[in-house]
Formats: structure tokens, C-alpha cells, sequence
């Protein structure tokens, strides 16, 4: 009694109004910055203090970037972002009491549970480079949300490259 | 407490059976015992339900009689429930009562078969209601095989009126038994997973309902985000994970929420993230995946000890662990092979093979209650599936595809399954999330309406 039938009808109308990925990623991308979960450090700081203040989530953001990227289903951190991590190392050696927790995220693209995996070993990859690179492990948490906190709204591939991340944060 | 009497018959006397004592607070006590036929006639209708698409069958399902109206309410809403279960089963349809011939106080001196035979009716369901001095309701119903014009089943149940809704599931079970040979999955629970708001601020609770939709109630807040509900074997007890917030910080971890208490717990304190919690079979551990030094390895803990035992030893993905229902054996995800595939290992973690050989990903798989088959979730060329193959990996059948259908479970008698569906999010973040109910068949797909979005349906085995 409280069921409604489907009809196949229904799930290829379906199917049909969800065809066109490309052709929203503009439109989308562009919204989807604003509603990120990245802070502008510029509106939070007054202007009497020129940047953000040393070992802070908004001199890590300015100075480092927040967020480095993933390829779909991938967890080994891309030669084009191994420059943020190696950054990163660096921000933590000259901030030595800042200590870091390393969130790993996925796209919507699998399941929750499959996702909650790979988000964890996302953040382990950093966490594991950023040894390598010297950090002290005590510094260093990680956790995975999966595919629960995407960036980026939307259902495009220009949302899901953004979401398929690994995100730095100072506690 | 609950007590069950079961009559052979009317002659034979009873053989009273005592089922497992259990907590107090959420079973009704109920009594119920076999109405005799009226005659040795031996009934013969059967909805073969091993074909794909049946045709269904049609039943008429009276109004249980009452004398006064206090009953007949009963009487009229226990029918509408018998029938509502019966035609969501798709393997019956319920006859119009617009066109029945025989009233239900002619009934109570049994059927003029010609009667309902004239409106093609194949089986009839008549029963009565009668408040007792006692403040206890006794509700007697009949099923009889129209054309053979026999009995095929009666039953008298004696409970509290409050309990009108529980006994319309169980007579549901037995008429569903009776006629296609295989247990019912009415008298049972579905709890998943509350959603509302957009994408990046999605609220998610806990959330228990009938496996009709009514007595819905939310069992968390939604302060924190949770996944994966699974009911234990006793149907008391759920497992899932929650983001627990400490200190600023979101911790996800697998916890335990007992039904009767409404007490939550952390399943134990782990040196690394545990998700992808499901109960063993005899509900005595708890199989999950934890996150240890950058590794996903599956993890049996046993519910007394809190003791660890790992299953899985390989670098890759090993998650979401499934055992068999004879607990020999478990069915998990790994990406070892390259892409996430399902994977069968001994319940001790020995003779790993791989039993899924398609293209593109596999997920979430679950066993079947009858032990015959894995449903799982594929992910193939940019589309998601629901799917079953055989415990061995062959004979993969998909029952649902769209753009995103996940996380199949499986009524208890095997033959129905539930999942959900989620839409693409438009630019602001806006998604639905629907659950359905599918035939194992592929036919008969239905939504189960929810006060809000839901997701990660768990369908309860059958409430004792």
C-alpha cells in the first residue's frame, strides 16, 4: 500500500535525462567552488595583519594548497601533485608545532563501503610520502570519509576529479 | 516472553513447542494454534513461483468478521494488510471485494465455493475477530482452495489488539507458505539509512520501519553521519558505522545499537578505522573491515571477547565480508586482482578463490539467506547493477541497472531483494535516494516509500 509501481519506462527515461556528462561540468564546476569546503583566508583576516598567521590552516591553504588529486579508483599520488606533498613536508618541517590530520575522500563513483577503502588509502599515500620525506609519523592522523564530503557538487566528471582527493588539515 | 501453541488438529491435541526466550520488551505474546478443516479434502492450488514472470494469482481476502464494531475495524484493517503484503509479493492479486458475492457473517459458516468461483477467485482468505473479557483479541483465519473447494490452512492467534498489525504479517507468512511453498518474509523488519539536504551537508540517521513501510521511527539523530546498518541473526541488535565527533575531529567507526535498549556502543577500540560491519550467522561475532597501517584486511570480532582475529593477508582492498548462512565460508571485495572483484574464502581465512569474472567492478556482495547465491552491486562503463551469480560465480544474472543502484540485502526466505537508487545531483548539490524491492526474478519492482531519502537498506530476518 505504500509501494508505487516502477516502470521500465520510467528507469530509460531516466537513464536518457542522465546522458550528457560533459556539457554540465562548466555550469557545475562553477558552483561547486563556491560551495567547497576551502575557507577564503582573505575574508578572515583583518587588514591590519598582511597574510595569514605562521602554522595555521589559512597559511597552509595560501602558501601550500589544502588538496592534492587522485585518478579514478587510484590511490598512488600523481607526479603532478607529488609537488604539494613535497611542499607540505617542508610547511610542516618550518611549522614544527603544527600537527596534521590527512582526509582521504572519494567520488561518488562505487560504493560507500568500497569508497570508505579506498578515501583511507588515499590519506595513507600522503601520510606514507610524507615520512618518506622525513615528517615525524606522531604529527601525522588520517582518517577517510569515503564518498560522504564531496568538494564539489554535482555528478560530472569535472566534480568527481575534484572529489577524488586527499585534503590537509591543521588541528 | 513469548509462547507459541501448535495444534496437529482439533483430534490429534497439542504439542505444545516453546520457542527461545527472548527480550521482553519488543516481542508481543501471542498464542496461535491450527483451525481444523472442515473436511479431509485434499487441497492442491500452488503458485509456481520458479518460473520468471507469474502470472498472479488471483485471491479473495474477506473482512474478517466482527460482531461489533471495535472488531470489524480490526477485521477490515488486518485484511487490508493481508492484502496489500500479498499483492506487493507480486504473486497474487487480490480480487476487487466490490464483487464478492458472499458476506463475511455468511463466511463464518464456511464458503458457497460457486460464490467465488463466479468472480475467478482461486483462493479465499475469510477470518474473525472476537474481543475476549480479557481485554485479548482472538483473531481465527481460513484459507481455502476455491476450486477444489478444501481448506487449506487455519490458524487462531490470541494476542493483545494493539498487536492487529504483527498478526496480519503472520497470517501473510502463512498463506504466502501455503500456496507457494516457500516460507513468508512479511512478518519482518528493513532498517537503512534517513537522508536529507544536499551532497556536501547530506543529513543520514538511523532509521527502522516494517518491511511494509509503517511503524517507521528514526534511531539516531543525525548529528553524525552513518552508514551501513546490518541486523543481527536476533533481530535485536543492528551494526553500522558512524562518524563519531570528538574534539572538532570525525571518527568513523562500527558500532552496535540494540533495539530494545536503544543503547549504542563502540564495537571496541581499534588502532585503525573499522567500517563494513555484518554479524556472523549465529550472531556471535562481528565481521568487518579494519584500516591498520594503510591496509584494509577483513577481521572477525567476537562479541563476548571483543577478541581480533584477522581473515584476510594481502596488500589490496579486502572489504565487505559476507558469511555464508552455514558460516563456512565468507564472500568479500578485494582490489588484489587489479579492480575490486568478489572474492570466497574458508570462515578462517584459507583457499581464497575469486568468483566474479565480468567486466568492470564488483561490490557489496551479500549471501542469500538459502545459501545458493551472492547478489552484489557491479559497476560496469559508467553504469551500476544489482546482480546474482551462483556461490561458485556462475550463472551472473543482473537484475537492475541504472546510474547508480547499490547495496543489495536479501528478505529472509531468499527470494526478494531490496537496494537503492540514487539520482545524478544537479548543480546545487540536489539528489534523491529511493529504496526498492525487486523479485529475484528482475520482475516486479517496487519503491518502499520513506518519510524522507533512504539508502543502505538491511532487511531483518524473521522476527521471532
Amino acid at each position: 500500500m505504500r509501494f508505487s509501481l516502477v516502470t521500465t519506462f520510467a528507469a530509460a527515461m531516466l537513464l536518457a535525462a542522465c546522458s550528457t556528462p560533459s556539457e554540465e561540468a562548466s555550469t557545475t564546476s562553477g558552483s561547486g567552488s563556491s560551495g567547497s569546503t576551502t575557507t577564503s583566508s582573505s575574508d578572515t583576516q583583518s587588514g591590519a595583519i598582511p597574510g595569514p598567521a605562521a602554522g595555521t590552516q589559512e597559511e597552509l591553504t595560501v602558501e601550500v594548497g589544502d588538496r592534492i588529486f587522485f585518478d579514478y579508483d587510484q590511490y598512488n599520488i600523481r607526479a603532478d601533485q607529488r609537488g604539494t606533498v613535497e611542499a607540505l613536508a617542508a610547511w610542516l618541517d618550518s611549522n614544527p608545532a603544527a600537527t596534521l590530520t590527512v582526509e582521504g575522500h572519494a567520488d561518488e563513483r562505487g560504493t560507500r563501503e568500497y569508497n570508505l577503502a579506498l578515501g583511507e588509502r588515499r590519506a595513507n599515500s600522503v601520510r606514507d610520502y610524507l615520512i618518506a620525506l622525513g615528517t615525524n609519523p606522531g604529527r601525522l592522523s588520517v582518517v577517510s570519509f569515503g564518498e560522504e564530503r564531496p568538494a564539489v557538487l554535482g555528478s560530472n566528471d569535472s566534480a568527481w576529479a575534484q572529489n577524488r582527493r586527499s585534503a590537509f588539515v591543521v588541528n | 516472553m513469548m509462547s507459541m501453541q501448535r495444534f496437529k488438529s482439533r483430534l490429534a491435541g497439542q504439542s505444545p513447542r516453546l520457542a527461545p526466550a527472548l527480550l521482553a520488551a519488543a516481542v508481543m505474546a501471542f498464542a496461535a494454534a491450527v483451525v481444523a478443516p472442515a473436511g479431509p479434502a485434499q487441497a492442491q492450488l500452488q503458485v509456481d513461483i520458479t518460473r520468471g514472470f507469474v502470472e498472479p494469482l488471483p485471491i479473495a481476502i474477506a473482512d474478517f468478521f466482527g460482531e461489533i464494531p471495535e472488531e470489524q475495524k480490526l477485521g477490515n484493517d488486518i485484511a487490508a494488510v493481508v492484502s496489500a503484503n500479498l499483492e506487493r509479493s507480486g504473486l497474487f492479486r487480490p480480487v476487487d471485494r466490490g464483487a464478492f458475492i458472499q458476506d463475511a457473517s455468511s463466511l463464518r459458516s464456511g464458503p458457497r465455493y460457486g460464490d467465488w468461483r463466479l468472480i475467478n477467485a482461486q483462493a479465499l482468505v475469510a477470518g474473525n475477530i472476537q474481543l475476549q473479557g480479557d481485554g485479548r483479541m482472538r483473531v481465527q483465519f481460513r484459507l481455502w482452495d476455491v476450486f477444489s473447494e478444501a481448506q487449506m490452512t487455519g490458524l487462531q492467534y490470541t494476542t493483545t489488539p494493539a498487536n492487529w498489525r504483527n498478526i496480519a504479517h503472520r497470517i501473510s507468512d502463512q498463506i504466502y507458505q501455503r500456496l507457494t511453498g516457500e516460507s513468508g518474509y512479511f512478518t519482518t523488519q528493513i532498517v537503512y539509512v534517513a537522508e536529507q539536504g544536499p551532497q556536501n551537508r547530506r543529513i543520514k540517521r538511523l532509521a527502522i520501519m516494517d518491511q511494509d513501510g509503517e511503524n517507521h521511527r528514526f534511531l539516531t539523530s543525525g548529528n553524525e553521519t552513518v552508514l551501513t546498518p546490518r541486523f543481527s541473526p536476533s533481530t535485536r541488535e543492528i551494526t553500522y558505522l558512524a562518524f563519531q565527533r570528538s574534539g572538532g575531529r570525525e571518527v568513523p567507526r562500527v558500532y552496535l545499537f540494540n533495539l530494545d535498549t536503544g543503547q549504542q556502543e563502540v564495537l571496541g577500540e581499534f588502532p585503525g578505522m573499522t567500517f563494513a560491519p555484518r554479524f556472523s550467522t549465529e550472531g556471535n561475532s562481528v565481521i568487518l573491515s579494519m584500516a591498520k597501517d594503510g591496509n584494509t584486511e577483513v577481521y572477525g570480532i567476537d562479541l563476548r571477547t571483543r577478541r581480533q582475529q584477522r581473515l584476510t593477508n594481502h596488500p589490496g582492498i579486502d572489504t565487505s565480508p559476507s558469511y555464508s548462512p552455514d558460516s563456512s565460508q565468507i564472500v568479500f571485495n578485494s582490489d588484489r586482482g587489479g579492480r575490486a572483484q568478489l572474492y570466497v574464502m574458508n570462515s578462517d581465512g584459507s583457499n581464497v578463490r575469486r568468483i566474479s569474472q565480468g567486466k568492470g567492478s564488483y561490490y557489496t556482495p551479500v549471501w542469500s539467506p538459502r545459501g545458493d547465491l551472492i547478489a552484489f552491486t557491479r559497476q560496469h562503463a559508467g553504469e551500476f547493477y544489482i546482480g546474482i551469480m551462483r556461490a561458485d560465480g556462475s550463472g551472473e544474472r543482473m537484475l537492475v541497472r541504472d546510474y547508480n543502484v547499490e547495496a543489495p540485502t536479501w528478505a529472509p526466505n531468499g527470494r526478494v531483494l531490496s537496494y537503492f537508487r540514487t539520482t545524478r545531483a544537479d548543480s546545487q548539490g540536489r539528489i534523491t535516494s529511493k529504496i526498492f524491492t525487486i523479485d529475484l526474478t528482475g520482475f516486479n519492482e517496487r519503491e518502499l516509500v520513506t518519510p524522507l531519502d533512504g539508502s543502505d537498506p538491511a532487511w531483518s530476518p524473521l522476527i521471532p
